[in-house]
C-alpha cells in the first residue's frame, strides 16, 4: 500500500496529459476530487459555509462552531467504521452489514454499566474506563462471531452478518431490560461533546488517535500485507505460511473494536440510547466510504486513508445538503446517485470502453 | 399389528390435539401489531402495557408483532387473520395501505380494533379505535405557541417518521398556521425520522448557517432532546426566559421533568396507555355489548413550563423507575414471543 502511494512521486516530470492520467489513475483520485468539488461548490454558492466562530456553550466552556467543525465532528463514527470496514473488505471480499446494530450493542453495554441498571443516573455507577473497555470487549466478541462465520464456516460476509444485523438491536434492548436509560453525568458526555477548556469536539481527537494507531499498525506490523495477500489469494497465502482464516477473523475482531469506540462516541453525545434509531443505516454509509476511497469491494488491495477521506466526503455531502435545506428523507437519493456513478465508473466494461475511447482519440490526433 | 399400532398412535395424536384445542377454548385469541418498542420511550411504555394486559391470566392467547415498517405489519396481519385470531389489534406504522387487510379481516370474521394510531379507512371496517387524536395534539400545541405572542415565529420544525399518523397530525396543524400567518416562518422543515442524533445534526446545521430562529417544534421528545443538545453546545439559551422556545411530544418522565425545570417550554402529551381500554372493549364485545363510541380519544393536554406541576409529572410521565419491577414480567413475555415473531416474518 505504501509503495502504491509513492508511485506518482517516483515518475519524473512528463507531459501535462501524462500527469493528469497518473492523477486520475491514483487510488485517492475519486475521494479527493469529490472533496474538491464539494469545497468549490460551497465556496461559490456561499463562502460563509466555511466560517468558524468561537462561542461559549451552556456550561460556559469555549467551543468552536461552524460547518467545518460539524463535518469533522459528525463524521467521527463513520470514519472509525470505515477503517474497520476497509480491513474486513480487503481480507474477506465482503462487507459487514451489522456494524450499526453492533454499535447499538456496544453502546447499550456501556450505558448499562454506567447506569448500573437504573433508568436515570446523575453520577456514573461504574468507572467510565471500565465500562468502555467492557463495551469494546463485548463488541470484539460479536466481531469474532461474525469472523468465525465468515472465515471458518465460509459463509458469504453479507449473509453471515445479516444475523447480527437482524438480531443486534433486540440484543441491545435486552441488555438494558428494554429500558431507555439516561446518564446526566457531564463527565460521561465529554467523549461525545467537549472537554471543558478545549474548544474542539472530543470525537475529533478520538478519531485522530485511532487513525494514528492504524497508521502505526500498518507501518510497523504485517497487518496490511497479510490482509491484502489473504484478500488477493487465500490459497497462495496459505501455501506461503499464512493462516488466512485467522487473519480474516482478526479483521472482524478489529472492526468490532472500531465499532465499540464509535458506539461509545454516539451514546456519549446525548447520554442516552435509542436501540432502533442509534446509528441507523450507518452500515450503508460505511460501505460507501470504502467504495468512495477507491477500494475494490471484492477484496485485496486496500487503502484505509481512501476510506477515511470517503467518510469525510459523505459527511461533507450530508452537511452541505442540510445547509441547502434538502429534505433529510431525500438524502439517500443523493447518496444513491454517488453510488451509481462509482459503480458504473469502476465496472470493467466501462473502463475498457473508456480506455478504447482514449486510445482512438490519441490515434486520431496522431493521424492529424 | 402394525396397522393397529399406527391407528392407536394416530388416534392419540388427534385426541391430544383436541385436548390442546379444548384447553385453549376459553382463551380469546388476539394478534397485536405494534411499532418497534425501542423507537422511543413512548413506544416502550405502550408496548409494555399491551404485553402486560393481554396475558393468559387475563384470558388471552396473544401473539405480538413489532415493526415500524407498514409493509411488514401488513404481511403479518394477513398471517394472523389466516391463523384465525378473534381480534386483530393494530397500531399501524403508516395510515394508508390497509384496505386488503381490513377486507380480509371482515371476510374471515376477525374483529379489528385500532389502538394508538389511526389509519385511513371507513369506520365500518373496524369495531373500535382507541387512539390519540394527533391533529388535536398538533392543534393544542400550535394554539399554545400562538398564545406566546412572539413578534415573529422563526421555526425549526423537526418531523417524525413521514406518513405516520403522529407526524401527519402534528405537522398538519403547524403547516396550516405557517401558511395562514405572515409572521410565522419555517427556518427549516426536516424529518429526523424520530432520530435524536439526526435532530441534533439538523439544528446544528441551522446554527452553523447563521440563520435566526426562536422556536423548535420537534414532533417527539427524543428529537427535542437532540435539538436541545445542539443549542447547549452553542450556548443558545432555551426554555423559560430563554431565547428559543423548545416543544416536544409524548409522555416520557424525563421530558416532563425538563419542562418542570424550565429547560423546555412545552410538551404535548400523547397518552400511551390504551391497553386497559382495549381490554375492556374486547370483554364487553365478548359479553355482547358493542362499544358506545366507535372512536375513543385519549385526553391529551399540553404542559407548559409556567403551569406544570410535580403532580402532572407523576400522573402522566412514563418510564419511571418504579415501573422497572412491574415491567420485568413483560420482558420475559417478549423473549418467549421472539421465535413466533421470526416465524411470522
Amino acid at each position: 500500500m505504501t509503495t502504491e502511494t509513492k508511485t506518482p512521486v517516483k515518475k519524473k516530470s512528463r507531459s501535462v496529459g501524462e500527469v493528469l492520467k497518473n492523477m486520475t489513475r491514483h487510488q485517492l483520485f475519486i475521494p479527493v476530487a469529490a472533496l474538491v468539488l464539494l469545497v468549490l461548490f460551497n465556496l461559490i454558492a456561499d463562502p460563509s459555509f466555511f466560517a468558524v466562530s468561537l462561542k461559549e456553550n451552556s456550561l460556559g466552556n469555549p467551543v468552536l462552531s461552524g460547518n467545518i467543525i460539524s463535518v469533522l465532528d459528525n463524521a467521527s463514527e463513520l470514519v472509525l467504521l470505515a477503517i474497520g470496514m476497509t480491513l474486513v473488505t480487503a481480507s474477506s471480499g465482503g462487507q459487514d452489514i451489522s456494524v450499526g446494530a453492533a454499535m447499538a450493542i456496544a453502546g447499550s453495554v456501556i450505558i448499562r454499566l454506567v447506569c448500573g441498571g437504573r433508568v436515570s443516573v446523575d453520577t456514573m455507577q461504574t468507572s467510565l474506563i471500565l465500562a468502555v473497555l467492557a463495551g469494546i470487549g463485548v463488541s470484539m466478541l460479536f466481531g469474532a462471531f461474525n469472523g468465525v462465520l465468515v472465515a471458518y464456516l465460509k459463509i458469504q460476509p453479507m449473509v453471515a452478518t445479516l444475523i447480527l444485523f437482524t438480531a443486534g438491536r433486540s440484543i441491545a434492548a435486552w441488555i438494558n431490560n428494554n429500558q431507555l436509560p439516561i446518564v446526566n453525568d457531564q463527565v460521561f458526555k465529554y467523549a461525545g461533546t467537549f472537554i471543558p477548556g478545549i474548544p474542539i469536539p472530543t470525537p475529533v481527537f478520538i478519531t485522530i488517535l485511532v487513525i494514528l494507531a492504524f497508521w502505526l499498525a500498518l507501518k510497523f506490523t504485517n497487518l496490511g500485507l497479510y490482509t491484502q495477500s489473504v484478500g488477493i489469494n487465500a490459497n497462495a497465502s496459505r501455501l506461503n505460511g499464512l493462516d488466512p482464516k485467522m487473519i480474516k477473523l482478526l479483521t472482524y475482531v478489529i472492526l468490532g473494536a472500531c465499532v465499540a469506540v464509535a458506539g461509545f462516541i454516539r451514546v456519549s453525545r446525548s447520554g442516552s440510547i435509542n436501540y432502533s434509531r442509534i446509528a441507523e443505516n450507518i452500515e450503508m454509509d460505511a460501505i460507501l466510504a470504502v467504495a468512495l476511497g477507491g477500494n475494490a469491494l471484492g477484496g485485496g488491495k486496500f487503502n484505509i486513508y481512501g476510506s477515511i477521506l470517503g467518510a469525510y466526503v459523505i459527511q461533507f455531502l450530508t452537511t452541505t445538503l442540510f445547509k441547502y435545506n434538502v429534505p433529510s428523507t431525500a438524502l439517500p437519493a443523493y447518496k444513491a446517485v454517488v453510488i451509481i456513478l462509482l459503480v458504473v465508473l469502476s465496472a470493467p466494461v466501462v473502463r475498457e470502453k473508456m480506455s478504447h475511447i482514449k486510445k482512438s482519440s490519441k490515434r486520431a490526433k496522431e493521424v492529424a | 399389528m402394525k396397522k393397529i399400532l399406527a391407528l392407536v398412535l394416530a388416534l392419540t395424536m388427534v385426541l391430544s390435539l383436541g385436548a390442546i384445542a379444548f384447553a385453549d377454548g376459553d382463551l380469546i385469541k388476539v394478534g397485536v401489531i405494534n411499532n418497534d418498542p425501542n423507537e422511543s420511550g413512548y413506544r416502550t411504555a405502550n408496548d409494555a402495557a399491551m404485553r402486560a394486559t393481554f396475558t393468559e391470566e387475563n384470558g388471552y392467547d396473544a401473539t405480538f408483532y413489532n415493526n415500524n415498517d407498514a409493509a411488514q405489519q401488513i404481511a403479518t396481519a394477513q398471517q394472523m387473520i389466516q391463523d384465525e385470531v378473534d381480534y386483530l389489534l393494530l397500531s399501524p406504522g403508516s395510515t394508508t395501505g390497509w384496505d386488503t387487510v381490513l377486507q380480509d379481516a371482515q371476510a374471515a370474521g376477525t374483529q379489528v380494533i385500532l389502538f394508538d394510531r389511526m389509519l385511513e379507512a371507513d369506520e365500518s371496517m373496524y369495531v373500535a379505535a382507541v387512539v390519540s387524536d394527533m391533529p388535536a395534539e398538533g392543534e393544542t400545541a400550535v394554539n399554545w405557541l400562538a398564545d406566546q405572542g412572539l413578534d415573529e415565529y422563526n421555526i425549526i420544525h423537526i418531523q417524525g417518521h413521514m406518513g405516520s399518523d403522529a407526524q401527519l397530525g402534528r405537522t398538519g396543524a403547524l403547516d396550516a398556521k405557517v401558511e395562514a400567518e405572515d409572521s410565522w416562518n419555517y427556518v427549516t422543515q426536516q424529518s429526523a425520522d424520530w432520530n435524536e442524533e439526526t435532530a441534533r445534526t439538523i439544528v446544528q446545521s441551522v446554527i452553523d448557517s447563521g440563520e435566526a430562529f426562536n422556536v423548535i417544534y420537534a414532533e417527539n421528545n427524543g428529537m427535542a432532546r437532540g435539538a436541545v443538545a445542539a443549542l447547549d453546545a452553542n450556548g443558545i439559551t432555551h426554555g423559560k426566559d430563554g431565547d428559543v422556545i423548545v416543544m416536544g411530544f409524548d409522555s416520557d418522565v424525563w421530558a416532563m421533568e425538563s419542562v418542570l425545570k424550565g429547560e423546555w417550554n412545552y410538551m404535548g402529551l400523547c397518552n400511551p396507555m390504551q391497553a386497559e381500554k382495549v381490554d375492556k372493549i374486547i370483554k364487553d364485545l365478548e359479553n355482547g355489548t358493542e362499544p358506545a363510541e366507535k372512536v375513543i380519544y385519549s385526553d391529551e393536554p399540553g404542559f407548559d413550563c409556567e403551569t406544570i406541576t410535580q403532580e402532572d409529572v407523576d400522573t402522566f410521565g412514563t418510564g419511571v423507575e418504579e415501573d422497572a419491577e412491574e415491567e420485568a414480567p413483560a420482558d420475559d413475555a417478549a423473549e418467549e414471543e421472539a421465535p413466533e415473531e421470526e416465524a411470522a416474518e
